[in-house]
């Protein structure tokens, strides 16, 4: 079953910023882009497990700070010519700016 | 309503016009395009390759029909545009189109000039500029044997060497005695007629042309001499005539070319030109280079941005045949002020000549050994100070202070292809070259972002250059471009930085907007530079924007393989006391910092620290008065120092107390790449001060100031600046140093190839010459400084700054578990 669990609001996380959340699956980083969509990956690079919560966003993608991956915030998956997938989570903001994590 | 922009002439410079406008708007014209050819663009200077039967005509189309239905432009092929009234703005096309515009874009190109000697109109007779030319060539060679190409020029030499691949017996007929007189001095070409001849082409040299012999095609040409020989192929390549008849026609002001301004528009504001029919500051440019320069100031100004300016281009040649390899550039004849730099091989079939005028590159030839003619372009474009070079300018660019990577072409075709190039992500020849052939790389960056070679520590990247001339022989445009910021903007950093002071902006969004950002919030490689640029024009006024820094420099700590953090306090010249260590001590075991490493800059590092605590190991340092020391920047790192006349017999000057000075003077600054200094007591130098960013030797007569130094992936040593006598001018001299590299330097260039790019001599006369321009350099780093010297852990440990960068949002773990 889908757990949908309140992790904070819009405004913990700066704009083109991540902030990490501890679970049972492991740290998960979610993200918060210019245009104020949300999303929520595994915090850890498909090359060498860098953080990507501490990476910089730009568009729907985020720079691994470690070697420069570039991962697809929306799938997860690493922008070609690299290969690889993260763990992808479904996150949503209500209208009122609080965030639910769905796990 | 859109404004109604027509392209006439649908080759290359129009063409790349239209692409660099659809880039800055796509949405601002109806545009039509009209060509005469029956095609779509093609690459014409890939011609001489499918006419050689290297490549085909398919690889050489640029945009297919389908291109120009994606971004909606109405193409008319076959079609002549006759008339142009330009009081009415229409233009009338030979097949009865007439059609309004409101701006229009002349792209008419050149014709090849046909000599007028009798005989001129025969069947047979062509010149060599286009698809259709090349088909007659490739009939010809089908079904006759004797062709005859008048001019020995560069392309009547790519079509000679074409026609004999085709299995023709060509004869190259020149006026003068000398081939490629407008690329070659007499030395290279006679090393390239003698090559060529080896290939199996014949010359006839100073030959003139009196008539083309035959009664329904060609048979034969005869000369003034009376001398005849049997063609069934001519090929006029003596030239180019601009197309400027239909501009001509309409009262557009022509001379040589289509007369245009600094913004590529005629003296009808409405009408622009660009390309081979244009006439700018007085010249024609036939190369495909300078055409694309001005296709991007064009379409800049057609996209009502109006910031770029085309200045005319220096331009370098490369003959396209496989196996012969020429460069040339600029003015390589002299002048009688210019001195001549020459190397000769004769039986290597190496020649390179250099011309150099008051310490700058004016012109280069190269022949047999082209590796460098990129290199030396560049330098000659920058106007670059040679001198510190000049004896050893024309081993090349691999000579210069380069241990530990020898980087010769030939080395690189003699590889193993499991030779390692790319020491960092492990990349040897074969993937490379592999990548090459198979993804069709083209440029550095492909490379790059394929095979990742090249792409961390960069140290390879003229290996990889080579790979890629090697690879791609003539394919590869040796040509330096100007490279662009990255992937996100077609400009420069010098652009980027020019047009942030003259427009005044103040954040990266301002300077994405203003300069046609393609992407909504740039990258990686982009964010950084701007913030950088901004904080360095704007110290009082920019606002750091901490989500445009790298990580370490967010949350001041340099981040580890794992994940941790990485600690290292300033330790003022390297001298610390007991109280400090202790505390230091104290840090490791309170927070379990699994390794405690001394540095190579004279600090204490410690590693292995997890996010959450940097905050209570900064807050612990600050107690005993450590600070930030910016291990984690591109900023001022460490000042390393040798202990002086404090202690040691051969000290001359007290350089601890030097380099505690420079370190509290310069520490917070934020420079294009990191910036290390030291100072060594006496010229034995144990502070190793002749491989850092900024060097202070001692002497007793006072200090000598060294620049430029790097230890790190190409060791360097310093350049001597000047000698100065008292600490005060140590520290002025110092502050200028650094102000300047801050101003002038691209983001994440070390000093070293700084200098290198701009020349020792442009430095010393901005800071040891000119006495007024180091005071002022010396007052602006002093501002900056202002608004630098906050240590950025206090804040972050005590003063609630950026506190969501060391906390977890949430802990669900345990909500989890009682969901379940």
């Amino acid at each position: 079953m889908v757990n949908r669990i309140n992790i904070g609001t819009i405004n913990d996380i700066p704009k083109l910023g991540a902030r990490v959340v501890q679970s049972k699956q492991g740290e998960i980083a979610v993200f918060r882009t210019a245009d104020d969509s949300v999303f929520a990956i595994s915090d850890s690079c498909p090359h060498k497990n860098g953080p990507l919560s501490q990476g910089i966003v730009s568009g729907h993608t985020v720079t691994c700070p470690l070697h420069n991956w570039r991962i697809n915030l929306e799938t997860g998956e690493a922008i070609a010519p690299d290969e690889g997938c993260t763990g992808r989570f479904t996150v949503y903001v209500e209208a009122d700016g609080q965030l639910f994590l769905e796990i | 309503m859109k404004e109604k922009l027509i392209c006439i002439g649908n080759g290359m410079a129009g063409i790349r016009t239209i692409e660099e406008l659809l880039k800055l708007n796509p949405e601002q014209y109806d545009i039509t395009v009209f060509g005469a050819e029956p095609y779509g663009n093609y690459n014409r200077i890939l011609l001489s390759p499918v006419l050689a039967g290297e490549k085909k005509f398919d690889d050489i189309i640029l945009n297919e029909e389908q291109w120009y239905q994606e971004n909606n432009i109405t193409l008319y092929t076959g079609h002549t545009i006759e008339r142009i009234d330009r009081a009415k703005r229409t233009v009338y096309s030979d097949k009865g189109i007439s059609l309004k515009y409101d701006r229009l874009l002349l792209a008419t190109g050149s014709s090849p000039f046909i000599i007028p000697v009798p005989g001129h109109t025969l069947p047979g007779v062509i010149g060599f500029r286009d698809i259709k030319d090349v088909e007659i060539m490739l009939d010809a060679a089908k079904t006759s044997k004797h062709a005859v190409v008048i001019g020995g020029g560069l392309l009547g030499l790519e079509a000679a060497n074409g026609l004999l691949k085709q299995g023709m017996e060509v004869t190259v007929v020149h006026l003068l005695d000398s081939l490629m007189e407008q690329q070659l001095d007499k030395a290279a070409a006679a090393l390239l007629k003698n090559s060529l001849e080896q290939t199996g082409l014949n010359f006839l040299m100073e030959a003139e042309t009196a008539e083309i012999l035959g009664d329904t095609k060609v048979s034969g040409v005869r000369f003034k001499n009376g001398e005849e020989i049997p063609a069934d192929l001519v090929v006029m390549a003596v030239g180019i005539r601009p197309n400027i008849e239909l501009a001509k026609k309409c009262g557009l002001y022509s001379e040589r070319g289509i007369v245009v301004n600094d913004t590529l528009q005629t003296y009808d504001p409405r009408i622009y030109a660009v390309g081979e029919c244009v006439q700018h500051r007085n010249k024609l440019y036939g190369l495909v280079a300078p055409l694309f320069e001005q296709a991007k100031v064009c379409a800049n100004h057609l996209a009502n941005l109006g910031y770029a300016r085309y200045e005319g281009s220096i331009t370098s040649t490369k003959l396209k045949v496989t196996g012969i390899d020429v460069f040339s550039a600029g003015n390589f004849h002299g002048g009688k002020d210019s001195e001549e730099l020459i190397f000769q091989d004769p039986s290597q079939g190496i020649y390179k000549k250099i011309v150099v005028e008051n310490n700058q590159i004016k012109g280069t030839v190269l022949y047999g050994d082209t590796l460098d003619g990129a290199w030396y372009f560049q330098l000659m474009r920058d106007g670059v100070d040679i001198s510190a070079q000049r004896e050893r300018l024309l081993f090349g660019q691999a000579h210069l202070g380069n241990s530990g990577h020898s980087d010769d072409t030939n080395a690189v075709a003699a590889m193993s292809d499991n030779t390692e190039i790319c020491g960092c992500n492990g990349v040897c020849k074969g993937d490379i070259v592999n990548a090459i052939i198979e993804k069709k790389l083209f440029t550095l960056d492909d490379v790059r972002s394929q095979t990742k070679a090249s792409s961390s520590c960069g140290s390879c990247t003229a290996l990889v250059e080579q790979l890629l001339a090697f690879t791609l022989g003539s394919d590869y445009s040796a040509t330096p471009k100007t490279k662009p910021l990255c992937a996100c903007t077609e400009y420069p950093h010098a652009d980027v930085k020019r047009v942030i002071k003259e427009q005044h902006l103040t954040s990266t969004r301002e300077v994405m907007d203003f300069m046609n950002w393609t992407t909504p919030d740039g990258c990686h490689v982009c964010r950084p530079a701007l913030n950088y640029y901004l904080l360095c024009a704007w110290p009082a006024e920019y606002k750091d924007e901490s989500q445009s820094r790298f990580i370490n420099e967010r949350i001041h700590a340099n981040i580890q393989k794992d994940g941790t953090y990485s600690v290292v306090p300033r330790v003022w010249g390297g001298i610390t006391n007991p109280q400090e260590l202790r505390k230091m001590a104290e840090v490791a075991e309170k927070f379990n910092v699994p390794t405690v490493k001394f540095t190579g800059g004279q600090r204490i590092d410690f590693l292995g620290v997890k996010k959450q605590d940097l905050p209570g190991i900064w807050e612990e340092l600050n107690k005993v008065g450590l600070v930030s020391g910016h291990a984690y920047g591109k900023a001022l790192r460490t000042v390393k120092t040798c202990v002086g006349t404090d202690w040691c017999r051969f000290g001359t000057q007290d350089s601890t107390g030097m380099g505690i000075k420079l370190e509290k003077l310069t520490w917070g600054s934020w420079t294009p790449h990191k910036f290390k200094m030291a100072v060594s007591g006496c010229p034995r130098n144990c502070a190793e001060a002749t491989i850092k960013d900024f060097g202070v030797v001692a002497v007793d007569s006072g200090w000598e100031l060294y620049i430029g130094g790097n230890g790190g992936i190409k060791v360097r040593v310093t350049d001597l600046l000047c000698k100065v006598e008292s600490e005060d001018e140590v520290l002025e001299y110092c502050s200028a140093f650094i102000q300047m590299y801050r101003e002038e330097a691209h983001y994440l260039e070390r000093t070293a190839p700084w200098i290198e790019r701009v020349g020792l001599a442009e430095i010393k006369n901005k800071i040891v010459e000119n006495a007024d321009n180091r005071k002022a350099l010396y007052q602006r780093f002093l501002e900056s400084q202002k608004y630098a010297q906050q240590d950025p852990w206090e804040e972050r440990a005590t003063k609630g700054v950026a506190q969501h960068e060391f906390k977890v949002l949430k802990d669900i773990s345990t909500q989890q578990q009682e969901l379940v």
